[in-house]
């Protein structure tokens, strides 16, 4: 608890066996593949190099601020590390840091380590990893570009790894979807304000000392079309699994059908499609998860669209 | 900031367990964590026996009792994210709680599933508290390589060990700087001290920016230091001994009293 501020290292006992296999498996591969990748590039320099820097996120994780009545802000670390060090070496450095945490201090499970490992260490890592690069693409130009991509990386790292803790909670069992999910979110949008403040604050400090490690030279945006693929792939497998993985209504649903408020909660201006389900359809479950896929595919053809036009009026003002 | 100097959990201590080889410890403390797991819920009796199990090992393993329960409670906010299961489980109503719209049921299953995992998760963190309490990390880390987690991860976690106390101390002058440099009122007034939140959150920043630095500089001295004692990309050790027949004992007998209990578990409680 010392060390890891965020609620969100999973103990033992709370997640199925089931899902921590799978996810200690994913883990497995994801960051054998990481180790080998960081071996090409730095070689035999990779055991101090990546040794000391897994040391210096778990000491950042100390240095702390005030926020308001004794709650304080912290670092999780997975976004600097990513700016700094690149995708690969974040996520072997942030490996190791939750695996210390959960070797040593008990800091998360050692049955649940594959899904921390997964949570901080790969899905944090990839996010701020995407949503920086991709900023930097959009704000390129502007000085101040850099410390609004570290804010806005920094914190949406928390909240995708927070959602997807509690993602596999629901999946376990453990905690119902409808409350797990927005309460996890909900707690660290806030939690994720001081991560991307310190964020930003570390990378104008390092801006200033070493410009060298903030600013790399821009390569082209290798797998760009990959993640595309990828992210459609997960949110369409998110939206396919969420009406199956609560088959009985859950506890908060229950309540508000019971006492007869549901009604209001529905408000007219999202009834385009009402309740996410599609009209015409008889089979509520089916229907539901169309409804989900066909919302996914809007959000991302609307992303595809703006990056589109926006590379399109790239490559006409480069010719 | 005393605690800090408490970093490494290992209790010397000369008993049994201290004694024990480290593979057979890691090896029976997942399998302890994975039957646990295994465990169906409500299933009352196999968590007391493997309860029982543990406290006979926190016993010999002379760590103090009470000491060993404290730590293992680190686990019990998270219990929070189960909270919902209390109403959210179908079954014979227990309790009607009304708060003002919203009226709560608390089921007796749900109180079982909740209980469960509170139970589950304290016996395991318990596990590994042990665990860590009587094996000393570098012995931790070759019984590691033995049961053939990658060498190369586990040698970036020995040395992230290694250095992991001098950073944190490099942390703690960082924080101790920062102290000296702000004024502060003798005691907390609830009042904002130290410029806007943005600002405390910058400084902040800058001192994770500067320990990056630092990291940044002696990882290349600690290479360089390696290089010329001549460091070439292999960290090698040496080998373990094999495991002697009484501690071929030990692990099978383990192995086997949580295999017991593992299917008693599945059986009755399923």
């Amino acid at each position: 608890m010392l060390f890891s501020p965020l609620p969100m290292h999973i103990p033992d006992g709370f997640l199925s066996v089931g899902v921590s296999l799978v996810l200690w498996a994913v883990a497995i591969v994801v960051v054998g593949y990481a180790l080998k990748r960081v071996n090409a590039d730095v070689g035999e320099r990779q055991v101090p190099l990546m040794g000391v820097l897994a040391a210096c996120i778990f000491a950042g994780q100390m240095l702390n601020f005030s926020v308001t009545g004794g709650t304080s802000g912290h670092l999780m670390g997975a976004a600097i590390a990513t700016i700094l060090l690149g995708p690969w070496a974040g996520i072997v450095v942030l490996t190791c840091v939750v695996g210390v945490q959960a070797l040593i201090f008990q800091d998360g499970g050692l049955l649940a380590l594959g899904a921390n490992i997964v949570n901080m260490g790969i899905i944090g890592v990839a996010v701020a990893y995407f949503a920086h690069r991709t900023l930097q693409k959009l704000l390129g130009k502007w000085s101040g570009g850099l410390f609004v991509s570290g804010f806005i990386s920094g914190w949406l790292s928390i909240v995708v790894a927070a959602a997807a803790c509690a993602l596999q909670l629901a999946l376990s069992g453990a905690s119902p979807a409808n409350i797990a999910v927005p309460a996890m979110v909900g707690i660290h949008a806030l939690i994720g304000v001081g991560e991307g403040l310190i964020t930003a604050g570390a990378l104008a400090f390092l801006k200033v000392a070493r410009r060298d490690l903030v600013e790399v030279p821009q390569v082209q945006f290798v797998g760009g079309k990959a993640v595309w693929v990828g992210g459609l792939v997960i949110a369409v497998a998110l939206a396919i699994f969420s009406p199956l993985a609560s088959a009985h209504p859950d506890g908060l649903e229950w309540v508000a059908e019971q006492r007869g408020f549901l009604d209001l909660a529905r408000d007219p201006l999202y009834e385009i499609i009402p309740d996410y389900v599609l009209p015409g359809i008889s089979n509520e479950k089916l229907a539901t998860i169309l409804a989900g896929v066909i919302g996914a595919l809007i959000v991302f053809a609307a992303a595809a669209g703006v990056a589109y036009a926006r590379s399109k009026r790239a490559r006409g003002s480069s010719a | 900031m005393a605690q800090f100097y408490f970093l490494d959990p290992y209790q010397p201590r000369a008993s049994v367990v201290h004694r024990c080889d480290p593979r057979v410890k890691v090896t029976l403390a997942l399998a302890f964590i994975l039957t646990v797991a295994l465990t169906p819920s409500g299933a009352w009796p196999i968590y007391f026996l493997l309860f029982a199990l543990e406290l006979a090992v926190v016993i010999l393993s002379e760590l103090g009792v009470s000491r060993v329960y404290r730590r293992a409670l680190i686990a019990l906010p998270f219990a929070l994210a189960a909270l919902p299961m209390l109403f959210s489980v179908a079954g014979t109503s227990l309790l009607n709680l009304n708060l003002g719209l919203l009226s709560l049921t608390v089921t007796r299953e749900g109180v079982a599933r909740f209980m469960s995992v509170v139970v589950k998760s304290w016996l395991s963190v318990q596990m590994a508290v042990l665990l860590v309490g009587c094996t000393p990390f570098p012995a931790l880390l070759a019984a590691l390589r033995a049961l053939s987690v990658p060498r190369l991860l586990v040698a970036i976690v020995g040395l992230m060990w290694r250095y992991l106390f001098v950073l944190v101390d490099e942390a703690l002058r960082l924080l101790r700087a920062r102290e000296s440099r702000s004024a502060h009122p003798p005691e907390p007034t609830g009042r904002r001290v130290g410029g806007s939140l943005v600002w405390r959150a910058r400084v902040a920043g800058g001192m994770v920016g500067n320990l990056f630095l630092r990291a940044f500089d002696r990882a290349d001295r600690i290479y360089a230091a390696m290089l010329s004692r001549g460091y070439d990309g292999e960290t090698r050790t040496l080998p373990m001994p094999p495991l002697h027949a009484r501690e071929w004992a030990v692990l099978t007998a383990g192995l086997c009293v949580l295999v017991l209990l593992m299917v008693s578990g599945l059986l009755f409680y399923q």
